[in-house]
Formats: C-alpha cells, sequence, structure tokens
C-alpha cells in the first residue's frame, strides 16, 4: 500500500515538475523579458546590468531552480499586459471561478443521479428514451452554444435573468463572493446552468449504465427472492453500489469543470482566472499564462490524487489486489 | 467492383444499417453537409470572401421569411453584408477540413505510438503510456488550448492568420493521440501472440514491417469506431477556440468564427447572425456522433 501511494506522490511531483519546465521555457525564452521591461531605449550596459540582477546570467539550472522557488511561494512577476503581480490576478479571480464550478457540479450531482436512477430503473419508459435522447443532444451542444442560446432565450427575450458578470459582490478577507447578495445568485444561474449541462448528462448515462450492471448481479436478485420492497432494493442495495464509480467520476469531473470553466466566463463575461487565462493567451501575457498553467496542474494532481487514494480506501479489493502484484516479484 | 459493393450491401453492417433508421438519417444528414461544404465554392449562391460582389447596404438583412428579408439572401446576411448560407457554407467547408486533418494527425500519430509501445514493450512500453495517462488526466480542450496559446505567444503577431490553421490542427492532434495509442497498444498485446505474428518473425521480418504490415491492418476496427467519435470531438474542439478568438481567424471564417462574430450581435435582435452557423455545428457534430455510436454498436455484436 505504501508502494502504491509513493508511487503515485512521485508520479505527481513528475507531472508537476514537468509541467513547471514548460512554465520556466515559456517564461524564459519566449520573448526577451529585459527587452521588455527597459523597452528599445536602454543602453547595452543597462541591459547587461538588468540582466545581471535578473539573473539571466546564471546557468539555466540555477535558473530553473529560482524559478521553482518563486513559484512555490506563488511569486510568477508581473502580467505585461495589466503590470500587476500575477499571484495578486490570479487571486483575485479565484473565488469567482471555484464558485461557479462548485455551483456546476452540485448541480450536475442534484439533477444527473435522480435522473439515472430513473432511465435505469423504467428502462423502456417513453420519458426515459426521450431523456436519453436529449442527454445525447447535450453532449453533441458545445458548451458556449448552450450558453449562447440561454442569454438569447432568458436575457434578451424574456428579459429575467443578467447575462454579464458577477453582480454584486461582497469580501471575506481576499475572498470576495456573489453568494451573499441576491444580484450574485442572479448572476450565477445562467453561468452555472450552462457549465453544468453537459456534466448532467454524463453523470445521468453513468449513473444509468452502473445501475443497470448493478440490477443484473445476484445480490439483487436473492434481495428480490427475499421479498424486500423494491424502493430498498432500488435505493439500499442498488444506488448505493453505484455511487461508488460516480462519485469518483465527479471527482475527477472538477477538474474538467474549470478548465471548461474557461468557457463559460468567456460567454458570460465572468471575471474568473479563465476569462483571464483567454485574454492573457489573445496579449501573449507570458507570465500569467504560465502560472495559470501551473495553477490548473496543481488542481488537477491535486484531484487525481486524492480520488486515487481515496478509490484504495472505499474500495478493499483494490488493496488486496495491488498488495499481491506489488509483494508478489 | 459491381460484385464487391453487392457483397457489402449484403453484409452485417449494410444490413445493421439499413435496420437503423437513425444510422439512415444521420448518414443523409452527413452527406448532405458534405456535399454542401465542399461544393460551396460551385453551389453557394454567393463567394461571401469576394470583395466585389459584397454591399454594405445589404448588411444586416434577415432571413428571407422575416419582415424585411429578401430572397437573394435566404438566411439574411451579417453586419459587413455577407451571404449567411454562404458564410454557412465555407465555414463547414473549413471546420471539416480541420477536424479531418486534427484527426488523422492524432490517428497517425497514436497508432504508431501504440504499435510500438504494444509491439515492443519494456521501458519504451512504460514511457510511453506514462505520458498517455498524464495526458489523458486533463481535458482534450485545455492542453488544445495550452499548445495553441503557446504557439501563438512563440510566433510574432503578424503572422497569426498564416499559422492558424496548422497550429490548430496540431493542437487538436496532440491532444488527442493518447486515446488511439491505449486502444492500439491493447489490441497488439492480443496480436502478437498470434501464430501468424510468430510465423513472420520465423522467416526473419524485421519488426517495423511485421507492426505496420500485419499487425496494424488487424488492430483497425476500434480505430475507426474511435476516429469517428473523435471527429466529433475535434470538431467542436476547434469552434470552441475559435469562439474564443484563438482559432480560425474572421478572414477565412469557421463554424466557431462566425458564432464568435454573431455573439456580438446577440443583444441588438440580429439572432440569425449567431444561430444558424450553431445550428450547422450541432446538426455536424450530431450526425457524425449518432454515426459514431451506431458504427460502435454494429461492430461490437456484444453489446447488444
Amino acid at each position: 500500500m505504501f508502494a502504491f501511494i509513493l508511487r503515485r506522490l512521485i508520479q505527481a511531483v513528475g507531472v508537476m515538475l514537468t509541467v513547471a519546465l514548460l512554465a520556466f521555457i515559456l517564461f524564459q525564452y519566449v520573448g526577451d523579458p529585459v527587452m521588455i521591461m527597459l523597452g528599445q531605449e536602454g543602453t547595452p550596459a543597462e541591459r547587461e546590468q538588468l540582466r545581471q540582477s535578473l539573473g539571466l546570467n546564471d546557468p539555466v539550472v540555477v535558473q530553473f531552480y529560482h524559478f521553482l522557488t518563486n513559484a512555490i511561494q506563488g511569486d510568477f512577476g508581473l502580467s505585461l499586459r495589466q503590470g500587476q503581480k500575477v499571484s495578486l490576478l490570479l487571486r483575485e479571480r479565484l473565488p469567482a471561478t471555484l464558485e461557479l464550478s462548485i455551483a456546476a457540479a452540485l448541480i450536475a450531482l442534484v439533477v444527473g443521479v435522480p435522473l439515472g436512477v430513473y432511465t435505469a430503473l423504467k428502462r423502456h419508459g417513453k420519458l426515459s428514451q426521450a431523456l436519453l435522447a436529449f442527454s445525447l443532444f447535450g453532449v453533441s451542444l458545445p458548451t458556449f452554444l448552450i450558453g449562447i442560446l440561454l442569454i438569447l432565450i432568458f436575457s434578451v427575450q424574456l428579459g429575467w435573468l443578467p447575462s454579464y458578470g458577477r453582480g454584486d459582490t461582497v469580501r471575506l478577507g481576499w475572498w470576495s463572493t456573489g453568494l451573499l447578495t441576491a444580484s450574485g445568485w442572479h448572476h450565477l444561474i445562467l453561468p452555472a446552468v450552462t457549465l453544468s449541462l453537459f456534466q448532467v448528462a454524463l453523470v445521468m448515462r453513468l449513473v444509468r449504465s452502473e445501475m443497470l450492471e448493478v440490477l443484473r448481479a445476484d445480490y439483487i436478485k436473492f434481495a428480490r427472492a427475499r421479498g424486500l420492497t423494491k424502493r430498498a432494493i432500488h435505493f439500499g442495495h442498488a444506488l448505493k453500489n453505484t455511487l461508488v464509480p460516480v462519485i469518483t467520476i465527479m471527482g475527477l469531473q472538477l477538474g474538467g469543470i474549470i478548465a471548461f470553466a474557461i468557457v463559460t466566463e468567456t460567454v458570460f463575461q465572468w471575471p474568473g482566472m479563465g476569462l483571464l487565462f483567454i485574454q492573457a493567451v489573445q496579449f501573449a501575457d507570458i507570465p500569467v499564462m504560465a502560472a495559470y498553467l501551473c495553477l490548473i496542474s496543481l488542481i488537477f494532481v491535486v484531484i487525481n490524487l486524492t480520488v486515487d487514494l481515496l478509490y484504495f480506501v472505499v474500495d478493499p479489493r483494490l488493496r488486496v489486489g495491488l498488495g499481491k502484484s506489488g509483494g508478489g516479484h | 467492383m459491381r460484385a464487391t459493393l453487392a457483397r457489402f450491401w449484403d453484409g452485417d453492417l449494410a444490413w445493421s444499417w439499413r435496420h437503423t433508421p437513425v444510422a439512415m438519417v444521420a448518414t443523409f444528414l452527413l452527406i448532405a453537409l458534405l456535399v454542401a461544404a465542399f461544393g460551396a465554392p460551385w453551389i453557394a449562391p454567393h463567394n461571401p470572401f469576394d470583395l466585389a460582389t459584397i454591399d454594405l447596404l445589404d448588411a444586416l438583412k434577415p432571413p428571407v421569411w422575416l419582415v424585411d428579408g429578401t430572397t437573394k439572401y435566404l438566411l439574411g446576411t451579417d453586419s459587413q453584408g455577407r451571404d449567411m448560407l454562404s458564410a454557412l457554407m465555407y465555414g463547414t467547408k473549413v471546420s471539416l477540413l480541420i477536424g479531418l486533418a486534427a484527426v488523422a494527425g492524432a490517428m497517425s500519430l497514436g497508432i504508431v505510438l501504440g504499435l510500438i509501445s504494444g509491439y515492443a514493450g519494456g521501458r519504451i512500453d512504460a514511457l510511453i503510456m506514462r505520458v498517455a495517462d498524464v495526458q489523458l488526466s486533463f481535458p482534450a480542450i485545455l492542453i488544445a488550448l495550452l499548445i495553441d496559446g503557446v504557439a501563438r505567444a512563440v510566433v510574432p503577431g503578424d503572422m497569426h492568420e498564416v499559422i492558424a490553421f496548422p497550429v490548430l490542427v496540431g493542437a487538436i492532434a496532440l491532444a488527442g493521440w493518447p486515446q488511439y495509442a491505449r486502444t492500439v497498444r491493447g489490441s497488439t498485446l492480443v496480436e502478437k501472440n498470434r501464430e501468424y505474428v510468430q510465423a513472420a518473425r520465423v522467416i526473419g521480418i524485421s519488426s517495423p514491417v511485421i507492426m505496420f504490415r500485419h499487425v496494424l491492418p488487424n488492430v483497425l476496427g476500434p480505430v475507426l469506431v474511435l476516429a469517428t467519435v473523435h471527429l466529433a470531438t475535434a470538431i467542436i474542439t476547434e469552434a470552441t477556440l475559435s469562439f474564443l478568438g484563438v482559432g480560425v481567424p474572421p478572414t477565412s471564417p469557421s463554424l466557431g468564427t462566425l458564432i464568435r462574430i454573431g455573439n456580438d450581435f446577440l443583444f441588438s435582435g440580429e439572432w440569425w447572425i449567431t444561430i444558424f452557423p450553431g445550428a450547422a455545428l450541432v446538426l455536424l457534430v450530431l450526425s457524425v456522433n449518432l454515426l459514431g455510436d451506431w458504427l460502435r454498436d454494429a461492430l461490437n455484436p456484444r453489446l447488444s
């Protein structure tokens, strides 16, 4: 077991180092920082002095070491476009993205799981078929198009919901939340629904196929033979056993949601990290891109690692299997 | 030729196709879209890129069935007076071309790496599969976006229009190879212990020849299914990148670019500039997805 955890940890560190190296290469070799900071007017002597003070004359390994130590402390330098510290920019935008992503994930679970159970139990019902067809449609519909359609219907035609920004926010320390004001909730609805629709379809299909699989299992037949109520069988036995993979996938999807938030944030001009990143890409703002790259990779690596470890805790079979293959050499 | 066609028509796959109405509808829809896209230079009512035929006075005309619509522009015009129907046809072509090229790229890369991984085994296998694992844990769109963004940062601004095409194709292809590599590796592991491979090895055929001439044809089935589904994803990815403004430039717009352009007019009531490209995109992706679903089921009798 320790070998497994150790291996996963080493892999996680390896991924982060690779990402950091990519970010470093981007940072160091794309565009000349000296030219950017001094402009065209600097004399050769000034340039040389700045090179020296920035450590650009050090060996590459030393530079990478400095980059790493700075990155771990969250220091990615100044944004080329806005002239502000990148870490501050990201910290300002982080709450918006996280609130949007978590809202979307909750919607996906609260709507997706019941729909999945329903379509599995009423397999041949008309409504189930319609829901399945709808989910295929949902998978075929790109996120940004869903957003545009929702804006067209609910903002332009009906005028019910705002389509732009985050509304009024309240500051709790450095965390600015939109969840404490009515306008914040209003503004959250359309982006969160947009971001969640794909996940709803995914969760529904997943729960359905897992349920169908479990309902075929022997212990369900046995439970039926014992004369347990349908309710006890479906929710006590079947649903419980389908939830492990569902929670795993949802955990893994959380990273995907944060990544897809880039698209949703652009459609709704939601002031999160994704919008910041897209603007950075458009203006070749390398420090912001590098920082976002590192941050999103860190989020992914942490999520994957947590899910792997949780799986390990939840499913005893995995422990036995790995113990054997690990110790069998 | 006729005999081969007749045999195909009587075969399992064609039988399944003839008995799956959804697959038939999807096929006809896809064919119609393909004809409209690749026949655009000949059948499109206008050439939206010929500046001589564009008149700004025709700008923002609604579709023909609305009050101000004219039969000259069936689906209306955009802010520069370009015919929407023609722009759609050309845009579908761009979207399809990028999607197909990206799928071809991802498929080639994935097949080569998967074959090597499965056939060679050992450390090479471990390395390739580790990289694939790591890449699969990130969403493809994020990887494509990063590659695209880095390429744009490296290349000076005035070159962006020139490199947009190859960069997009490369980014989507690089984001998509791991699934092919995994599938091919899995099948290769099974195939390489078959007698025909052993026989080929015994008579002294070199490994690359065995891999590409003998193993490859036997592992292609699942790859083709994967490619169909991937085409839909690739088209969506391209559209998303173009919508975000880091994809195809407005000078030769894809469907995603058209939607981006139209998005600016959503609030002033000119909904057709966004909705028609959006609908075309959905029809394209949906027909490819439905075909892919059917193909997967038809080629895998265990599922039904």
